[in-house]
């Protein structure tokens, strides 16, 4: 027998804040705020009493100071009259460099492991395992370190490279590795040169456009065009038409020997290449990971449906899995862009100076402004992990499967 | 009908033929495995050429290797023009790696007992299907006797310590038929309670059963990476739990808290975090407290561990399907009943992976306090060995058996959870 009764009438009790489940969530939630706003009041008022006592404050008029120190590698003009801020926009620029490099090569190199790791080739994918595990394994400021050390301890100096039968030679007479870095030819753009880039800035378009069209030309009427050498056709005959049209514009320097140092051509600092090598293997290992786990998530009928309804390999892998697993796939990898954009301020270790040894470092060290450095070298990685966070937000809820 | 008329068929069995030499055994998984095809093959030919070659190059640096010199310059006149190794520096330096260069020689005995220990500390959590449980006591004995032998000092602390833990978690029982959360706030207050009055009774307690103590600031070398990884993995495990049942609370005030604190922490590097341990936090912290900078650094890498395990464990909670929610409530279970027996052992076990790969980047990442300028095994490596004049120059040796100690540990670590999961799965095969 069940009896329904009304329910107590009671007026509020004060207990009624811890046993009642109606009331306790605001006990919780109020207890929490105190607790939060006192622990801010009171590292807050440290930091009052520490700062008064230590005579300083918190302020940003240091970073229009002159920094005083020099930068090696200089995306925009800077010398040690510019300001601290300059300073940091310099670092930034290089964290972002090394970043977009790194990244750029740990996709290939993920890629190509990640898919090689499926080979029917029981050594190849053995050695690809190999590969990830020492890699995923180790410390990624270790590979840094070791990388940096074959930079600037086995590579010749560049007096090897002198003389007829020298110890040491340049690789195709154009890249010279050395212990100050390596020296590869930079392009020279000569009048006209505009006309070449902008022909092949065109001719991207009419690949794209190319592309699109036979893609339609496909569904309206089931008319197969070739795609791939077209596309590649497209691409690049008219620029090297032009190329050869215009007087040959653009021309390479060469890096040269000249007193104890090479000279033109891009120097490219082996504290870079250390981070951006390690960074792109390191991640790399990660990626292949997350290429393999995508591309087995695909499950094995969908290959065979499309086996069975007469598409070639080429095609099923193009038009049935890879679709499939990119959406498993691109997730984890931007999270992994993310990580190696955060492990690029190792390159302090290396004196790399990108946003943390600039900022986080000589600006640090020589104003003493620990509190305010620090603080933006914060909000400079946090507003970019927030944006990449943002942007695969928006790519999740584009792909995100429509369900009915 | 006679025999003659019928068509020819056999009358007997054939004996049973093997299979064609190209189908068993060893050449049919060459086959299969590595000469599938032409492509294959060459693919096969180039690789193991490759391979080859590295092993050809690198297998007299080996076995050439002077396992005993007192510098490089004696180990280079001793491989005399020869490819070497010159791992005399292992021999030489092997406690500089292990203990830092200041940790004093006599005591080195503490450390190596509290590493053994350890094994038989983590043991009974990590194979709990297949010791008794009684050995759990151990373990939560462990970090106490761990401390002590670590940095020595009196008995006392630690005993006062741990009877604090239990006064607390005495308070936490006795208060839980409350609400499980007045409870945890009254186990902690009355834990603090307990050390407070026991540091006060026991302030002039210092020489009783005394180890000689030893300074933070005098450990070094793997030692210290391997005290940041256990110490910050465990701490940061229930910190996790709580940011993640919070990130998913319904109660808006401590959802954003732990929201922005997730946030924040993991978009910013651990180096950043290093740097404040470094040089920001003493602003924050009342004038005069000077605690040291390991106790630092085990505070930030534990926000940054907690922060990144609370994730992990969000994808775990949001896993578990709605109705084992439902089915918790409708048995009557209170919101801590419910998380302690139903929600939190499945999330935490589709969690495992997750959590393992996150211990493992968190033992890797302790390498990165050597940037602060504390002596981990790679500060070491970098700092006193290779500025010295006996060992400068000598890269590989040191490095490569810094990566072969990482690479034994983390991949082991990642080879037991495999085997954890495989333990752990109750679904039909």
């Amino acid at each position: 027998m069940t009896t329904m009764t009304d329910p107590p009438q009671a007026s509020f009790r004060l207990s009624q804040l811890i046993y009642d489940t109606r009331y306790r969530s605001y006990t919780f939630q109020f207890i929490a705020l105190m607790l939060l706003i006192a622990l801010m009041a009171y590292l807050g008022a440290n930091l009052v009493t520490n700062l008064a006592e230590q005579g300083q404050n918190i302020a940003f008029g240091f970073l229009t100071e002159p920094s005083g120190y020099d930068i090696n590698q200089r995306p925009i003009e800077y010398d040690s009259q510019s300001s601290h801020l300059r300073a940091s926009v310099v670092g930034v620029l290089n964290t972002l460099i090394v970043a977009f490099l790194g990244c750029l090569t740990a996709t290939v190199l993920g890629v190509i492991a990640g898919v090689l790791r499926l080979s029917p080739n029981w050594l190849v994918r053995k050695l690809m395992a190999g590969y990830v595990e020492a890699f995923r394994n180790v410390p990624v400021l270790i590979w840094i370190l070791i990388i940096f050390t074959i930079m600037t301890a086995v590579l010749p100096p560049p007096s090897a490279f002198r003389g007829e039968d020298s110890p040491s030679s340049m690789l195709f007479e154009a890249f010279a590795f050395t212990n100050r870095g390596v020296y590869t030819p930079a392009p020279i753009w000569g009048p006209g040169s505009l006309v070449v880039v902008l022909t092949f800035l065109a001719s991207i378009a009419g690949a794209i456009y190319y592309r699109r069209y036979a893609t339609k030309l496909l569904y309206d009427t089931g008319r197969l065009l070739p795609m791939g050498w077209p596309s590649l056709a497209i691409l690049f005959v008219p620029a090297i038409l032009v190329f050869f049209v215009m007087g040959q514009p653009i021309s390479l320097e060469y890096p040269e020997l000249k007193g104890f140092n090479f000279g033109g051509g891009i120097h490219i600092r082996g504290s870079l290449i250390a981070l951006w090598f390690a960074l792109a293997i390191y991640t790399g290992a990660f990626i292949a990971e997350n290429v393999r786990a995508g591309i087995l998530a695909v499950s094995k009928g969908q290959t065979e449906a499309a086996a069975s309804l007469g598409l070639r390999p080429g095609r099923i892998m193009n038009l049935v899995i890879l679709p499939q697993a990119l959406r498993v796939i691109i997730p984890p990898v931007i999270s992994q862009y993310l990580n190696l954009t955060k492990n690029s301020s190792l390159a302090i270790a290396v004196g790399y100076m990108d946003v943390t040894g600039t900022l986080g470092g000589i600006t640090l060290n020589q104003t003493g402004r620990a509190i305010e450095c620090v603080l933006m070298l914060m909000l400079f990685y946090l507003t970019i992990s927030l944006a990449i966070s943002g942007v695969m937000n928006l790519y999740n809820k584009s792909i995100a499967l429509k369900e009915r | 009908m006679s025999k003659d008329n019928l068509a020819y068929h056999r009358t007997h069995m054939l004996p049973e033929a093997p299979p064609p030499a190209t189908e068993t055994g060893i050449v049919k998984w060459l086959r299969e495995n590595l000469f599938s095809s032409v492509a294959n093959g060459l693919l096969t030919v180039a690789t193991a050429y490759v391979v080859i070659s590295i092993v050809i190059a690198a297998a007299p640096w080996f076995f050439n290797g002077i396992w005993d010199s007192p510098s490089l310059t004696a180990c280079r006149e001793m491989l005399d023009g020869r490819t070497g190794a010159c791992f005399a520096v292992l021999t030489e330096r092997w406690n500089q790696l292990l203990f830092g260069f200041k940790y004093p020689d006599e005591l080195y005995w503490r450390p190596t007992l509290a590493f053994v220990l350890l094994f038989a500390a983590i043991a009974p959590v990590l194979f709990i299907k297949f010791l008794p449980k009684q050995l759990l006591i151990f373990t939560g004995l462990y970090p106490f006797i761990a401390y002590w032998l670590i940095w020595g000092g009196s008995i006392v602390v630690p005993i006062m310590a741990l009877l604090g833990v239990l006064f607390g978690a005495f308070v936490y029982r006795r208060t839980l038929t409350v609400s499980a959360g007045v409870a945890v706030l009254a186990g902690i207050v009355g834990a603090m309670v307990f050390w407070w009055i026991a540091g006060l009774a026991t302030g002039n307690m210092a020489g009783f059963m005394a180890l000689e103590p030893v300074a933070s600031r005098d450990m070094g070398g793997f030692m210290i990476n391997l005290m940041l990884g256990v110490i910050c993995v465990s701490l940061s495990l229930p910190f996790g739990i709580l940011l993640a049942l919070g990130r998913q609370s319904s109660m808006p005030i401590i959802k954003w808290i732990c929201v922005i604190f997730i946030e924040f922490i993991r978009g910013v590097p651990l180096i950043t975090l290093l740097f404040v341990a470094n040089v920001v936090l003493a602003y924050f912290l009342p004038p005069g407290t000077t605690f040291d900078l390991i106790l630092r650094v085990i505070i930030m890498i534990t926000m940054f561990a907690s922060a990144y395990i609370a994730e992990v464990i969000r994808g775990g909670l949001a896993a578990l399907p709605r109705g084992q929610y439902e089915a918790a409530d409708s048995l009557g279970l209170d919101y801590a009943q419910s998380m302690q027996f139903i929600i939190l052992p499945q999330a935490l076990k589709i969690s495992i992976p997750g959590i393992v790969n996150v211990a493992v980047g968190l033992f890797k990442d302790t390498t990165l306090v050597s940037v602060i300028s504390m002596f981990d095994i790679v500060g070491m490596i970098r700092g006193p060995i290779l500025a010295s004049a006996e060992w400068n120059g000598v890269y590989w040796e040191l490095f490569g058996f810094a990566a072969l100690l990482f690479f034994v540990t983390c991949y082991g670590i990642s080879q037991y959870s495999q085997w954890l999961e495989r333990q752990l799965q109750t679904e039909h095969r």
